[in-house]
Order: structure tokens, then sequence, then C-alpha cells
């Protein structure tokens, strides 16, 4: 029977080690998510494609667990107070037009250039972001953890202050997590921005966290929670358009859905317990260690374009392994640094609980 | 005596979502082939997979939320708020 599965419709068979594998590498990308917003992606479909999935399937059926499991934590988060549904909705919208643009982009760079072009492209553009976009958001981070105001409100940035202090007729809408009105003429084209990148190099939300902080001025925990909404709309248009073509492996997709699910919980939870700026500092961190993984990765293409002289078999393997091994340690950084914090911000509170019971007398 | 009332409810729940989660993976692996068959045949057809997820994701969620709660892991008690 398993192997009419894999042959009729070119799935891959599920052995117990491939269950537990997927469920966790779900669970982990799920814990992510939950506290970012995004992230996890970016590991899930290579991983499928280590186990033999063709990529149109890992990219497939990783969307099909994407959009389900950012309906679960945006509904968590919600209930914290932390999403900005109309945001989400627009930005989504704007995101699943920059989907399909962005596919259509790939698919003419892959027609001219081959595989190799395209795969060049892929990491050139993550190169490129991370490097503008990671680097920003983690010194930015840093910033804020070396001025010792960690506790303080959020201020908003100058470019954010000009983007609110715009008025352009019949575009204007109010939105609550900037308890502000902005043209969504600002809002389309960073959503747009966003689905191009998730199109690329599968996390939306590298563009779509950051551009809803800084030029928009939304509160970090906001925006990551608001993300979720992103992800839900864009991801659920995406699996539509992917299983037109019959290219959802749904065993997969509930697979990794079944160990996210217990993830996002725990990272949507873990954002009551931290500080503002943990947020963009898990999401630097994991943007700059991509980055390097990415990077690694460029010569190995230019090589086979015939852009820089011909690289070994044996220097290409070393490459592509320390690439996936830098990528799989991101995710378990990031995942690291959210526990550790969970911890510390659960230790910190029962600590503060006990005290003022003793306080009041209760003790 | 009321919070340990709390306590068997939320156990009480944790096994129902719990049996649920488990009822619709055994459906689905139990049937890998009609599923597979069924859900990559395109067109109308494609919003199966979108259904299946929608359903997972509340079935599923609700045992996984009912889960961390059962463990004690919750979210803050401080009154949330955004910054």
């Amino acid at each position: 029977m398993h192997d009419a599965i894999a042959s009729s419709v070119n799935f891959i068979n599920l052995d117990l080690i491939t269950v537990l594998y997927l469920f966790g590498v779900g669970f982990v990308g799920g814990l992510v998510s939950g506290f970012i917003g995004s992230g996890g992606a970016f590991v899930l479909t290579p991983a499928m494609m280590s186990l033999g999935v063709p990529g149109l399937v890992a990219v497939a059926s990783n969307m099909a667990h994407k959009f389900p499991k950012a309906l679960v934590g945006a509904v968590k988060r919600f209930k914290y107070g932390q999403v900005d549904i109309k945001l989400g909705l627009i930005f989504g919208i704007s995101a699943e037009a920059g989907v399909l643009y962005g596919a259509h982009i790939q698919e003419m760079i892959k027609k001219t250039f081959g595989d190799a072009g395209s795969n060049l492209y892929v990491s050139l553009a993550f190169v490129v972001i991370l490097a503008v976009v990671g680097g920003f958001v983690l010194r930015d981070a840093i910033k804020t953890y070396r001025s010792g105001k960690t506790d303080e409100k959020e201020t908003v940035g100058k470019l954010a202050k000009w983007v609110q202090s715009i008025n352009i007729p019949y575009t204007m809408m109010y939105f609550k997590s900037l308890n502000a009105r902005i043209s969504v003429l600002f809002t389309i084209p960073l959503g747009f921005a966003t689905g191009m990148l998730a199109a690329t190099i599968a996390v939306g939300g590298f563009i779509g966290v950051p551009s809803m902080i800084y030029a928009l001025g939304v509160p970090s925990i906001m925006a990551s929670a608001t993300e979720l909404v992103v992800a839900f709309v864009m991801g659920m248009g995406g699996t539509f358009k992917f299983a037109l073509s019959g290219l959802v492996d749904i065993r997969l997709a509930m697979l990794i859905l079944g160990g996210s699910l217990f993830g996002i919980q725990l990272g949507a939870m873990g954002t009551t317990y931290v500080k503002p700026f943990m947020i963009k500092l898990v999401m630097g961190t994991i943007m700059v260690i991509v980055l390097v993984s990415r990077g690694l990765m460029v010569p190995v293409y230019m090589s086979k374009l015939g852009l820089v002289s011909t690289l070994s078999e044996g220097t290409v393997a070393v490459l592509k392994t320390s690439s996936f091994s830098i990528m799989v340690a991101a995710l378990f950084i990031g995942a690291f640094i959210i526990l550790k914090a969970i911890w510390q911000g659960r230790r910190a509170e029962s600590l503060q609980l006990a005290a003022e019971a003793v306080a009041h007398g209760k003790v | 005596m009321a919070q340990s009332t709390t306590k068997k409810k939320s156990s009480a729940r944790l096994i129902i979502s719990g049996l649920a989660s488990i009822a619709l993976f055994t459906a689905l692996f139990s049937n890998q082939e009609l599923v597979s068959n069924l859900f990559t045949r395109g067109g109308l057809y494609a919003l199966l997979p979108i259904a299946t997820a929608l359903v997972f994701s509340y079935v599923h969620g609700s045992f996984t939320g009912d889960f961390w709660t059962a463990l004690g892991v919750e979210a803050s008690k401080k009154k949330v708020e955004v910054k």
C-alpha cells in the first residue's frame, strides 16, 4: 500500500524515524513562530527535502501546515490583546499578491537561468535582505539592552513618525496597534514585499515584522502577533494554489502541524513573560545566523553557473552540509533563547507573587 | 475544593481533546492511500487539504493548549500590557 502512495503521487513513504523527525522539527519551528510571528519555514522545507521530498511538494506541504499553525497562534495571542486583526488582514491580502508576483519572478528566473540561477537568486535575496534588515533589528535589540531601558515603553522611530504624519485623503485608516490613522498606501507595498519574500525565501515575516515595527510604529509584541494573521491569509491562499496542482502531501503537513501546535502554544505564552526587545533579539539573531548559512551556498551556485572557477565535489559537499547545519542551529539557538526567557520570566513572576503574598500577610 | 474541581475539569478536557486528536491522526494515517489520491486530484478537491488543516488546527490546537495547561505552563498572570 505504501509503495502505491509513493508511486501514484510521488510522495515519500513514512517510517517512525521520519514521523518523529518531522514532529520534532515542527515543534521547534512552532515555538519560534509563536514567539516572533514567523520563522521555522526556512528549515522545514530543506528538512523535508533532505528526506527525499521533491522541492515543490516540500514548499506546498510546508505552506499547508503554516496557515493552521498561524491560526492557532493568532487566536492565542488575540486573547492576550496582542493582535491587530485589521492590519493583519490588509497586510495579508497585499502579501498574497506579493506571493503570486514573487512566484512569477521565480519561474522566469528558473526558465532563463535554470535551477542554479534560481537557487543563486534565492540565496542572494536571503543574504542581502537578512544582512540589511537582520543586522538592523539585532543592532537595535542590543542597543536597547545596553541602554538599560528594556522596561521602558518602545518609542516610535523617525520613519514611523513620518509615515503617521502623512495624510492622503480617502486612503487613511485607523489601526489599534498604532492608535493612529495611516494611509493604506504605506501598508500595501509593505505587505506586497512581505509576500514577495515569502515566495522567495519562505519566510515573509523577516520583512513583515520589522516593517510593521520600524516603518509603521507597531510595538514589537503586536507586530509579531499580527504577522500570524498575515501568515494565515498568505498560507491559506498559497496552499489552495498548490493544492490545485495536487502538490500538497497532507500527511507531511499534518505531522509537522502535530509538533508545531505544541510549540506555537508555548511560544505564544512566552511573549507574555518577556520584554519587547526580546522579540527583536530572537528575530535578529536568527536572521543573522541564517544569513551566514545561505552565504555559504552562494559560491556553490556561482560555480554551477560558471561565474567563478568550478568547485570540487568535496568542497561543495562541505559547504552544503555546513549551510544546512548552521540553518538548523539558527532555529535551535532561537528556541533556546525563547525557552530561557520563558523560564526566567516565570521564575521572576513566581518570586514576585510570593513576595506580594508575604507583604499582604497571606503567608 | 474549588481548585480540585478545576483540576478535574481540565484533566477531563485534556483526555477528551487528546482522544479526538488521536482519532484524527489515526483516520488520516490508516487511510493514506485514499487520502493521498483524493487530495491530489486538483480542482475542487483542493479544498480538502484546506478543510483538513482547519479541522486539525481546531482539534489538535485545543489538545495542545490543554496539554500545557495540565502541565501548569500558562501565560503570565500579570495583566498583559502591550508596550
